[in-house]
């Protein structure tokens, strides 16, 4: 066949899956090219004569495209646009009008623009999901969709067919390859339960048959705007069969990185597939029979081809090689390229012959080509298999680890499971679908392509699995004729060499896993698809003897320990095998995925639900800065023009302790508890009594966990004998129902009790101050708000001047005369305003959590999750009276522990640094003053230091005029008056232990 | 992720439920008869097994219902689930240590 000499110089005038009325431009560092649609960027550059691509990452060498898919180790791409996009291989790029790429050096770099893209999600489940859809895959598909199962097809090129699209030429099931494909395709897209995913890749394979995978929708997402450009699939299925090929290995020899470099079957992809020629005088070095089918398409695409063939007689592939000797080859028998000329691009090869040891036997003879087309033998794709944990074992035949024992519901098929004839590949892929559709309880209709070939056995498949692949000879490293292993590259992206593998085991590393991260090998985008076998051959002929012995256990695909026989001088009588070594763990993804699209739409305001009280607008408008508490938006504090946070928190706690304030408690969980036994049910919860609390009362209680430590505290009142209505931490409102419901169902079913979380149906305003009787009158004119009318702690129903009916608590978090209008959700906001306008007379001052905080650690009011940390018990708060002595509990029995009672723990205490403007940092160590022995304050002090506490929280208090801070010291309370260290930021702060109360310790403010 | 059947709602993805741990473990009958060691037993001493393992699960993106499953812990797979009414399937690991008797 002639070269056509048109624009694209190394395309071939006919064939190829192209649509050659359309062509396509596309720049590449600035220069302007064209393609087909249907290429890919590599088979462009291919058909454009362009094999060079960037440098490699350390070493600087030029480098070229390598392979014709996922496991690309050289052509990385930058795709540049409003975000940049990096590290894509140009071998799985698909070309695109307008597509502008830069050639990067074997890294890249995130663009720090946004990006704007839509990515998103969608959640499946399947009766089956077959992933690949080569001949194996295709005919699993078929069969399992015959009757009717949900299958799911997962590709990750853009056409359907994987190696039957690089053979086009052959016979499938009776018809062309190409005809197949469609075929198949026509009758899965017909299919009502069926859905046919393209640029699909499944890169995660994870317990229970569930699949991650991403689909690339670029050419959906620029037809139509607002639509995502990656999507992330998440697929349980029943059964899965994988049917994902395998990837051919190229061979480790002096200077194989040269551009012009490539693999056998790229080759044949490249000219089959793209109609793109990379070379026209072709050296072909192989150690197996696949390679001799590049060569027949290469000859026939109009170049010539010398086969370099590595074994000493092609016994099992007579006919393969009578073939290319009918097609005019010239074939090297037990000989291998030893190295390349030409460095910015392939001229010659070297090529010597070798012994039966692979050394050479033989000077080297210099053959002038373009092209080095290079087959080292085939290694199954058994990530997805093996990321199950499916078992694999090194099969000396196929020469690759191969999936041996199945993981259960997954079906292994086709070239990944080491079966490469491509009749054998449907025979074993329908087999699958028809089994994986019977398990799914959907039995295949149809009669298979197959002939529904009888099943033989293991042993007999085997054999028709060694026959088919013939023989191998793998070489792990050809030496060179210098001696030198520097450009023997085993992972190019990487650039680690053989001689790298060798400055591993020298240093003593014996397990793979050990190798891998010595010389970095496998730990490149690739992830060892194109190393890892060929480091694990390698290291079969640098370890022997004890070296071998010596070879940890526990990899995948390693043989089972066994008595290594020894010869008479006590070594182990043969070499290791790489079933010896085992290989690398396989982990997802498969191939890399960018955290934007595993983010998917949960970004910003969707990374996380936002709760706002029905007031939230009000805050906005009034300036508030707000603090998030789980997922609520709660007001921090509000600043006036000109104030900082302390200064508004000054102001919002003087407004508080001496006129009147108001803050949004909306956000404190509700819990509505109803049912005959809702006392008992109360009494058990909570530490101190409730079975007693009259209708109309409040009390504040603490809940413990079995083991005694504080979990949750709150005001619960006493709508009606059956009927409480319990207030818990904003933060512990989830936690609190679950544990409700727990102890309802699992321990306690025989109590009548139902329990409805209401934190959505009320909004609450707290009304706090030595002014807020005044508000309050104002607001509720039927209620009696005096001291003897309306005592602490208890609740009125009243309505309210607006109409509005609401629930008023005397309830205090501050220690400040104070009320809680509770109201319906709805009124919120009305209420809330109308509070404000009632106390504009007195001045009244809206504050946030800060001044919240302030107010109540004067007062010592713990706050569960900063007092407390899960280790601390009701009495380390210096709380004995809320833990009854009489009754029955949750945790009752733990406070009588040995742990519990003994001297030692850490307790609540107030500790005042000497220096008054000091606020100590919340978190910073308490330590005794002579535990810093005779350090003189140079330097560190020697360690260890006994820390008997440290700081939970830490404020300036406007009404004590100075800083304070409440501890957890262990014997707190027999401290009081003794001095203490604070260790912080590298210094060592003097603090006096006090007593928690630091502010109106007789409660006189309680009642205004 | 595990599809856990919900004996109330049906096959439900993992993400709706929340664990809570071994099932069968009762809150003992009188704790103050305890001595401080059995109460740690109950308290925080749980089996361990590989295999068979029967464990409470809560469907709280659901019906809110507790119930018990045996699963797997080594493949992951339920092989039962009950309600907590429902005696425990026979052929089961028996109770852990933390329901030894009293004393014992």
């Amino acid at each position: 066949m002639t070269q056509h000499q048109n624009h694209q110089g190394g395309r071939l005038e006919r064939g190829g899956r192209l649509d050659r009325d359309q062509s396509i431009g596309f720049t590449i560092d600035g220069t302007a090219l064209t393609g087909y649609v249907g290429d890919t960027l590599a088979s462009a550059l291919v058909a454009n004569g362009r094999l060079r691509v960037g440098d490699s990452i350390y070493l600087r060498r030029p480098r070229g495209v390598l392979s014709a898919g996922v496991e690309e180790p050289n052509g990385f791409v930058r795709v540049n646009g409003d975000h940049n996009e990096s590290m894509l291989p140009a071998t799985t790029l698909e070309l695109r009008d307008g597509l502008d790429v830069t050639l990067l050096d074997g890294i890249g770099v995130l663009d720090d623009r946004p990006d704007r893209n839509e990515y998103d999600k969608m959640h499946v489940h399947a009766d089956v999901a077959v992933i690949g859809s080569g001949p194996a895959g295709l005919a699993a598909a078929k069969e399992a969709a015959s009757g009717g199962a949900r299958v799911v097809l997962f590709e990750q090129d853009f056409e359907l067919g994987g190696s039957l699209l690089s053979d086009p030429t052959i016979t499938v099931a009776g018809q062309g390859a190409l005809d197949y494909i469609a075929r198949v395709r026509a009758e899965l897209e017909a299919a009502p339960e069926v859905t046919v995913l393209t640029r699909t890749c499944v890169f995660g394979s994870y317990d229970n048959n569930f699949l991650v995978a991403l689909e690339k929708r670029d050419e959906v997402a620029s037809a139509k705007g607002g639509v995502s450009r990656q999507r992330l699939w998440h697929v349980t299925a029943g059964q899965v069969v994988l049917a994902v090929g395998a990837f051919e290995r190229p061979i480790v020899f002096s200077d194989n990185d040269v551009p012009g470099v490539m693999l056998a079957s790229a080759v044949k992809t490249y000219v089959e597939r793209w109609a793109a020629l990379p070379g026209r005088d072709v050296v072909l070095f192989t150690t197996n029979d696949s390679a001799y089918e590049t060569a027949r398409c290469l000859t026939k695409a109009g170049a010539t081809v010398t086969v370099v063939d590595a074994r000493p007689e092609v016994k099992a592939a007579v006919s393969a090689q009578e073939g290319a000797r009918r097609a005019g080859l010239t074939v090297h028998t037990a000989s291998a390229v030893v190295g390349i000329e030409g460095s910015e691009g392939v001229t010659g090869a070297f090529v010597a012959p070798i012994d039966d040891a692979g050394q050479l036997a033989g000077d080297a003879q210099l053959l002038a080509c373009d092209l080095v087309a290079v087959s080292g033998g085939w290694t199954p794709n058994v990530s997805l298999h093996s990321q199950r944990q499916g078992q694999l074992a090194w099969d000396d035949a196929l020469s690759g680890f191969v999936p041996s024992a199945g993981v259960k519901n997954q079906f292994v098929v086709g070239a990944g499971n080491g079966t490469y004839d491509t009749d054998d590949c449907l025979i074993e892929g329908a087999r699958a679908g028809r089994g994986a559709a019977a398990a799914a309880g959907f039995p295949a209709s149809s009669s298979a392509d197959d002939g529904d070939a009888v099943a033989e056995s293991a042993e007999v498949w085997h054999a028709r699995q060694h026959r088919a692949a013939g023989t191998v000879r793998p070489l792990w490293a050809v030496p060179a004729p210098d001696g030198s292993l520097d450009t023997h590259f085993v992972d190019p992206h990487r650039d680690n060499t053989a001689a790298d593998v060798l400055r591993a085991t020298g240093a003593g590393m014996r397990s793979v896993e050990h190798v891998k991260r010595y010389t970095s090998i496998s730990t490149g985008i690739d992830q060892g698809k194109i190393g890892g076998v060929n480091t694990i051959g390698l290291l079969t002929q640098l370890l022997s003897g004890n070296d071998a012995k010596a070879i940890p256990a526990g990899q995948p695909g390693q043989d089972a320990a066994e008595e290594v026989e020894l010869t008479a001088s006590g070594q182990p009588a043969r070499r290791p095998t790489p079933g010896t070594i085992g290989t690398t763990t396989f982990r997802a993804p498969f191939t890399p995925v960018a955290f934007t699209a595993l983010a998917g739409r949960g970004r910003g305001t969707l990374f996380d639900a936002a709760r706002t009280s029905p007031a939230h607008s009000w805050h906005v408008e009034h300036g508030a800065r707000f603090e998030d508490v789980g997922q609520w938006k709660r007001p921090w504090f509000y600043p006036q023009e000109g104030e900082d946070m302390d200064a508004a928190v000054a102001r919002e706690c003087r407004a508080a302790r001496e006129g009147v304030a108001f803050m949004d408690a909306t956000t404190l969980g509700k819990i509505e508890i109803r049912g005959a036994d809702a006392p008992e049910f109360l009494n058990r919860i909570y530490t101190n009594p409730f079975l007693k609390l009259p209708v109309g009362k409040g009390r504040y209680g603490v809940m413990c966990t079995v083991s005694g430590m504080v979990f949750d505290d709150g005001v619960t009142l006493r709508l009606a004998d059956d009927r409480f209505f319990m207030t818990t931490t904003t933060g512990g409102a989830a936690k609190v129902l679950d544990w409700l419901e727990e102890w309802s169902q699992t321990e306690w079913p025989e109590l009548d009790v139902t329990l409805t979380s209401v934190t959505e149906q009320w909004s609450t305003v707290a009304v706090v101050g030595p002014r807020s009787r005044d508000v309050i009158a104002k607001l509720a004119p039927e209620l009696d708000v005096s001291k003897e009318g309306f005592g602490f702690m208890e609740f009125r129903e009243t309505t309210l001047a607006s109409g509005i009916d609401a629930r008023v608590c005397r309830i205090t978090f501050s220690g400040e005369l104070a009320y809680e209008i509770n109201v319906p959700r709805w009124y919120g906001l009305k209420v809330w305003e109308d509070v404000a306008a009632a106390g504009e007379e007195f001045g009244i001052t809206p504050y946030g959590t800060e001044t919240m905080h302030v107010l109540r650690a004067e007062k010592a009011f713990p706050i569960v999750g900063q007092e407390t940390d899960g280790t601390i018990t009701p009495h380390d708060l210096g709380m004995d009276w809320v833990v009854s002595k009489t009754k029955e509990f949750i945790g009752k029995r733990s406070f009588s522990r040995a742990a519990f009672t003994e001297p030692g723990r850490k307790q609540l205490v107030s500790v005042l640094p000497l220096d008054h403007t000091l606020r100590l940092p919340e978190g910073a160590q308490l330590i005794e003053p002579d535990a810093l022995g005779d350090y003189t304050g140079e330097g560190l002090p020697s360690a260890p230091i006994a820390m008997v506490g440290f700081v939970t929280s830490s404020y300036h208090s406007q009404a004590l005029g100075r800083s304070f801070a409440l501890a957890l010291v262990k014997d707190g309370p027999t401290r009081v008056g003794q001095t203490l260290l604070a260790s912080f930021g590298g210094q060592f702060t003097e603090v006096e232990v006090r007593e928690p109360v630091l502010y109106d310790k007789e409660g006189a403010r309680r009642d205004g | 992720m595990m599809v856990i059947p919900c004996p109330f709602c049906g096959p439900r993805n993992e993400t709706e439920y929340s664990y809570g741990g071994q099932a069968h473990v009762a809150y003992p009958e009188n704790p103050d008869a305890l001595t401080d060691e059995e109460w740690a037993q109950f308290l925080f001493y749980r089996d361990n097994p590989r295999g068979s393992y029967a464990e409470r699960w809560q469907h709280s993106a659901g019906c809110r219902k507790w119930f018990n499953a045996v699963r797997n812990t080594h493949t992951y797979e339920i092989t039962h689930v009950y309600r907590l009414d429902q005696a425990r399937p026979d052929g089961l690991p028996k109770a852990p240590l933390a329901t030894k008797e009293v004393g014992a």
